[in-house]
């Protein structure tokens, strides 16, 4: 049999926001040995709803079963799953950098401004420079800014949204309708 | 019946809604209000307020005192697997917890309903390592369907409805609740609504009527289809509609292990059990058949064997409730995603009748050569020892088809589930997916508390009878009537077996030095008797089934016995051997 590519998946996991279900998620993906690359949970503007994103890289087989496995889970609303051109996405880096090393050169200046980044905070000791973008674009960044003895840095997990424009609650109302809630007698 | 030396319980009813009651009270009387009528259990510091409250309404409650907690969980699981309700398991923190670990997998593979409450040291001690303080969300967390952690009586009766109701709804599986000390004692206005319905959760996905007409397109113009049950029938009590379906298209049935029982075994289109030591003819005709319906069951790896070489002509459809189950294993050409009984209701009236005369009497021919070659010389009353399926198929006589057949785990659990002669749909309870050495005892208890009118026969290997032999103290305690038949071969035998074909012989660490069972069963006041001659057999037979009560048949058998035929690990479905 042909091997399946492995790509990077983002899925999109919408939850009761109850204590313990992000264990059971993270079950889902260590019982088959896959590695979750990023996480980020928040609530999601429906009330009591929460939403994980998580990447993976994996093979589609694979994302498939993740996501069934992930709505069986009682508390799981909905899971989907998106290959990045489905998405917008971003994740934000923070660098720490020594005050001192702004000074004498505008070189920090100019990197900030090539990559779109701002200054957050100057303090004395440290200045803090915050860059939304791609992993590429933060990573990029960091690399150029290692040779002023960088001090901190890092890198939320992605935060995404999704393309289609069908809402959660249209998926759910569609699943509420194709499920009996107790045992069918007809 | 026993002498108590403490006080005598108050004998209480349950007050009106309203008053107010402690978190204990409330959940005993949520568990009345479930219909509950039986907890297995054992009390412990952390869950001593719950059990305090049980005294007093032991006359709506019974609680059978296990000997070991994860007996209570076996037992549980058996009650439910007969009586198609939520077994109730009861213990306490720490290690009541943790000994439950085993019985819940057990059931969680084996989706079977139970709903389990242990009691946890008080809230504010919560994450101080206090005395039997164990995360049991944690780690009950990928053994059960759903967990939930009580930490306020308020919350008691809301959370017991929701364990029963996710429990017991679409494919079931096991629910534990960690109820805090300070929850039990705390104070609650007693009130009771039944959970019908969560936000989060969707049971029973409904039929897709496009997709039932493309499986009954493909069931009538089929030429050789094939029928393969699963416990997602029994669960369903999808039986009658599985029957109609079989005789209306004339199509023949193979049930799976968990299955078994769902439909009648000598039923001239029953053609046996599929898998690696089912029959011949289900196998072998699963590689030629052009159509498998497969219903309620998850094409275990122990039924597909080579999965690349399981059924690949034939089309496929998959009556599944659990969507996470179809194209796991096996990629299906129809699937349902449905409930067994309703996705059948709603496919009979679609299915033509049909004749499939020539093809089931290919099975016949199969069946022919194993029961010449396999299952007629290992039933025989030939050679010096007595073999297993002499025995089973001796008691299946005995007992006309009509007991319930409880199995340990190992050779006789193979040889119980191949040559007894079910006629009553939820009849047979065994470990299958997890495979769990000790199930069979504890389970033969709750066997027989579920069905105290019907006979029970516990079968056992002497390996897996001594990993929960502690069982012996609930039956002799509450006078169970389960008959045990210990089939001791002083062998570990399932693994000797493979030790005999896959490892040259070299039997390490597989034989057994035996007690003398009948002493230990005498020792619980439990009556039995050994026999080792086969002329004796009949008649240990009759003398066990007239007995009241309990009874323990220890029959020495031949020790090298091979459950035959066989789909070797990682072999094709066709390939079985016979010897
Ligand atoms: C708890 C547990 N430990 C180990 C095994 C592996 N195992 C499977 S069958 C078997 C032998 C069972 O021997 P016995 O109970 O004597 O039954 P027999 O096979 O001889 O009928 C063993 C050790 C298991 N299934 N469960």
């Amino acid at each position: 049999m042909e091997k399946e590519k492995v790509e990077e998946f983002t899925i999109k996991v919408y939850s009761e926001n109850h204590i313990g279900l992000l264990n059971r998620l993270t079950i889902i993906f260590t019982r088959r040995k896959v590695n979750i690359e990023s996480l980020t949970t928040s609530e999601y503007h429906i009330p009591g709803v929460h939403s994980f994103t998580i990447v993976i890289n994996t093979t589609e087989s694979m994302v498939k079963k993740i996501v069934k496995q992930a709505e069986k889970l009682v508390d799981v609303l909905k899971a989907f799953y998106y290959r990045t051109e489905d998405i917008h996405y971003q994740e934000i880096a923070l660098y720490k950098v020594p005050t001192s090393a702004l000074t004498g050169t505008n070189e920090i200046e100019k990197l900030v401004r090539r990559y779109n980044a701002r200054i957050l905070e100057v303090t004395p000791d440290y200045t803090v420079i915050e860059k939304t973008g791609h992993k590429e674009e933060t990573q990029e960044l960091l690399e150029n800014l290692k040779p002023f003895g960088l001090l901190e840095f890092v890198r939320s997990g992605r935060v995404a949204i999704t393309k289609p424009m069908k809402e959660l609650t249209t998926h759910l109302k569609e699943k509420e309708d194709a499920t009996h809630f107790t045992q069918a007698e007809n | 019946m026993e002498t108590k030396k403490g006080k005598q319980p108050d004998r209480k009813e349950i007050p009106p809604y309203g008053t107010e009651i402690t978190g204990s009270e409330a959940l005993i009387f949520s568990l009345i209000e479930e219909g509950v009528d039986t907890i297995f259990g054992y009390p412990g510091g952390a869950i001593m307020p719950v059990y305090d409250a049980l005294f007093d309404y032991q006359h709506h409650l019974q609680h059978i005192l296990v000997r070991h907690e994860q007996g209570a969980a076996h037992a549980a699981e058996s009650y439910a697997k007969i009586l198609g309700k939520p077994g109730v398991v009861m213990v306490t923190s720490g290690p009541g917890a943790t000994n439950l670990i085993t019985g819940l997998a057990n059931a969680m593979v084996d989706s079977v309903p139970i709903v389990a409450f242990s009691g946890q040291v008080p809230s504010n001690l919560l994450g101080t390592d206090a005395f039997q303080e164990t995360d049991v969300i944690g780690i009950t967390m990928p053994v059960t369907k759903w967990n939930y952690q009580v930490t306020s009586a308020e919350e008691l009766p809301e959370v017991v409805a929701k364990a029963f109701y996710i429990a017991s709804t679409g494919r079931p599986g096991p629910v534990m609740i960690d109820i805090t000390k300070d929850a039990q004692f705390g104070k609650v206005k007693w009130n009771y609504k039944k959970c019908t319905k969560i936000r989060s959760y969707f049971p029973y996905p409904k039929v897709d009527e496009e997709k039932v007409e493309e499986a009954a397109h493909l069931i009538n113009k089929s030429k050789k289809p094939l029928l393969i049950a699963g416990r997602g029938v029994l669960i369903s009590n999808a039986t009658d509609e599985l029957m109609q379906l079989a005789t209306k298209a004339d199509i023949p049935v193979t049930t799976t292990l968990l299955g078994l029982s769902a439909f009648p075994s000598d039923h001239p289109l029953h053609v046996g059990m599929p898998g690696m030591h089912g029959n011949m003819a289900p196998n072998i005709k699963t590689n030629e058949c052009d159509l498998l319906i497969a219903i309620g069951m998850r094409f275990d790896d122990r039924i597909t064997g080579k999965l690349d070489e399981y059924a690949p002509q034939a089309k496929i459809i998959h009556i599944e409730i659990d969507q996470s189950e179809v194209d796991k294993n096996v990629k299906t050409d129809v699937a349902l995603v449905a409930d067994a009984r309703d996705a059948l209701r709603k496919l009979l009236p679609l299915v033509k009748e049909n004749d499939h005369k020539e093809w089931i009497e290919s099975f016949e021919k199969e069946y022919e050569h194993e029961y010449e070659h396999v299952i007629k010389p290992a039933r025989e009353a030939k050679g010096k020892d007595i073999k297993m399926d002499e025995v089973v198929h001796l008691i299946s006589e005995k007992t006309k088809g009509e007991a319930i057949v409880v199995t340990d785990v190992g050779q006789h659990q193979m040889v119980a589930a191949r040559n007894y002669n079910f006629k009553r749909a939820r009849s047979f309870v065994t470990s299958g997916g997890l495979g769990t050495m000790g199930f069979g005892l504890p389970a033969a208890v709750g066997a027989t508390v579920a069905r105290p009118d019907r006979t029970v026969i516990g079968f056992a290997g002497d390996g897996g009878f001594q990993m929960t032999i502690q069982e012996l103290g609930t039956i002799g305690h509450y006078r169970l009537p389960v008959k045990m038949v210990l089939l001791n071969n002083s062998f570990l035998g399932m693994v000797r077996q493979w030790q005999d074909l896959f490892f040259e012989k070299r039997y390490s660490f597989t034989e057994l030095v035996n007690p003398d069972f009948i002493k230990i069963a005498e020792g619980y006041g439990i009556p039995g008797q050994r026999i080792e001659k086969r002329d004796d057999l009949e008649k240990a037979i009759d003398t066990m089934l007239a007995t009241e009560g309990p009874y323990l048949l220890e029959v020495a058998v031949m020790k090298e016995q091979n459950v035959f035929p066989m789909v070797p690990a990682g072999a094709s479905v066709s390939d079985m051997v016979t010897k």
